[in-house]
């Protein structure tokens, strides 16, 4: 039965989405930049693979790619490299975390607070 | 570094626990799995805090600033939440993360779609242990929302002998985990078998129910934990029974049968004919006006003396704070789970009652899932626990009239 996988892959799930942006773009914004995070995990992973198999052997083919499974600690730490894009791609979120628990002034308060005798 | 491991990250996909009907997952595959696995722990229990930071430095107070009082609800909490720019974006990223993982598993399943088929046919054809009944509806809390994000949720079939539903589900329950179920996705089931050889040691059910078994990964446990009993594995859908039947071959457990009945209409099955009735993770995915029909049949097929349990996240009660109650509900608004925050708040026990369950026969009781610790995280609890998806659950369960459950415990003595 010839389908196409990528199409059917990508159907929409019945049920009304919710809507987090007032601009309904910025959903499909957000979407892409996810999904464009997500392909550059999947090809630093792959990248991690070829690095690991070309130091232990010198060589490699797409088999042996296909075919590599990590160890326990190999696998540690390469969830260590996807944990460390997230938490570069998520900074700005992160720094509105921080910033709820931070007292900040503007550089105009900050000025007018240090001009004062 | 990776000796000391200070951060926590969860497993990789190449620890899920292999058979014959499962997906083959290719190196990238694998990696998009590990990403996703990644996002959703990252989300969980780092940005994840920033939700109550949120409400507690901004969205509190300006509730109170309005209204005079605090949030009476967890509605109202969510309502004013909604309308915060750090709880928006990290409920978009959420949103996302569960419609790639869908996306990533439908893609792999499909491009290898005949090949399964064909390996499922071979386990299926002929067998005994497989009935459809295509006189089943499904019903409209199935057919009305896909839920979790799922196209085509678990009745979808998108050609004959469709396996698709099931065999996606099969390999994304770990990534919406991070693992947490273990490597056959199966620490629910294994819980429950564990739980009921520890509690009732010389209690050897004859005839399980397993209700709303989709792919069969809590029943097969509950079947090896028992392996002199006939566990009778029902769903509606017939894409993941398929999935469900060939998986379960595929494992070697052979005292399981998949059939496609409605749990509103169990006519088929006569009255005092199961020893134990179990659902996990069921009800939340089934509707009000159905629990009723639902809970009346379990009473009338269990044996007097039999045992009816439900895994679930815990009820809501008035000692939850609204705000972990409003955390528990992201799904329901967030993931196609429009049932989940109604069936929280219900009286079960009181829905027992109505079915025929007497109070006192009625018992909560604490659940987690088993996985290998050497492998797998276990579920956190408590303070940055993933509130909705920790795989610690509460069982509610009653048993019908009849031989009182301590003789159970007694014999073993």
């Amino acid at each position: 039965m010839p389908v196409d996988y990528m199409s059917l892959a990508n159907a929409k799930s019945r049920g009304k989405r919710p809507q987090y942006f007032e601009d309904p773009m910025n959903e499909r914004l957000m979407s892409m930049l996810l999904a464009t995070v997500q392909e550059l995990a999947v090809t630093r992973e792959r990248l991690d693979t070829v690095e690991r198999l070309l130091e232990k052997s010198g060589t490699l083919s797409k088999t042996d790619i296909e075919a590599f499974r990590p160890t326990k600690d190999e696998a540690y730490d390469r969830g260590l490299a996807h944990r460390d894009l997230i938490s570069r791609v998520t900074r700005a979120v992160q720094q509105e975390m921080e910033g709820m628990k931070m007292d900040d002034k503007t550089p105009q308060q900050l000025a007018d607070e240090f001009s004062k005798d | 570094m990776s000796d000391t491991k200070i951060i926590d990250v969860p497993p990789s996909y190449t620890v899920v626990g292999q058979h014959d009907m499962m997906a083959e997952a290719s190196h990238d595959d694998i990696a998009r799995f590990n990403y996703l696995t990644n996002m959703n722990k990252y989300l969980s229990s780092v940005l994840g805090a920033g939700n109550k930071l949120a409400y507690d430095t901004r969205v509190l107070p300006a509730f109170e600033k309005t209204h005079g009082r605090k949030p009476e609800s967890r509605h109202e909490i969510r309502r004013s939440m909604m309308m915060d720019p750090y709880h928006r974006i990290w409920s978009a990223m959420r949103r996302n993360t569960m419609e790639q993982r869908q996306q990533a598993g439908r893609n792999m399943v499909l491009r290898q779609i005949d090949d399964l088929v064909a390996k499922a046919k071979k386990y299926n054809d002929g067998a005994d242990t497989l009935k459809f009944d295509d006189s089943v509806d499904v019903p409209p809390y199935v057919a009305g929302v896909d839920h979790h994000c799922m196209p085509g949720s678990y009745h979808t079939e998108l050609f004959d002998e469709d396996i698709s539903a099931g065999a996606n589900y099969d390999a994304g329950l770990f990534v919406t985990t991070g693992g947490a179920l273990g490597a056959y996705a199966d620490g629910g089931g294994q819980a429950v078998a564990k739980w009921a050889q520890k509690e009732y040691p010389g209690w050897q059910p004859k005839r399980i129910l397993d209700i709303g078994c989709t792919v069969g990964h809590n029943a097969v446990p509950i079947a090896e934990a028992y392996p002199d009993a006939e566990v009778v594995a029902i769903d509606v859908s017939k894409p993941v029974l398929r999935y469900g039947h060939a998986r379960a071959k595929a494992l070697g457990v052979e005292n399981i049968s998949f059939q496609q009945v409605s749990a509103e209409d169990l006519s088929q099955f006569d009255d005092n004919s199961f020893d134990w009735v179990q659902t996990t993770m069921f009800l939340h995915e089934t509707s009000n006006a159905s629990m009723r029909r639902m809970m009346a049949e379990f009473h009338r097929v269990l044996k007097p003396g039999g045992l009816m349990l439900h895994i679930e996240q815990p009820q809501y009660s008035d000692d939850m704070p609204l705000f972990e109650q409003f955390s528990r509900d992201w799904d329901a608004f967030n993931n196609n789970e429009p049932f989940w925050s109604k069936l929280h708040e219900l009286d079960l026990d009181e829905v027992f009652a109505q079915a025929g369950f007497s109070h006192n026969e009625c018992f909560h009781t604490g659940v987690r899932a088993y996985a290998d610790p050497a492998i797998f995280p276990p579920s956190k609890t408590g303070e940055g626990e993933d509130h909705g998806r920790a795989a610690f659950w509460h069982a509610l369960g009653a048993w019908k009239e009849g031989e009182p459950a301590g003789a159970k415990k007694a014999e073993a003595a």
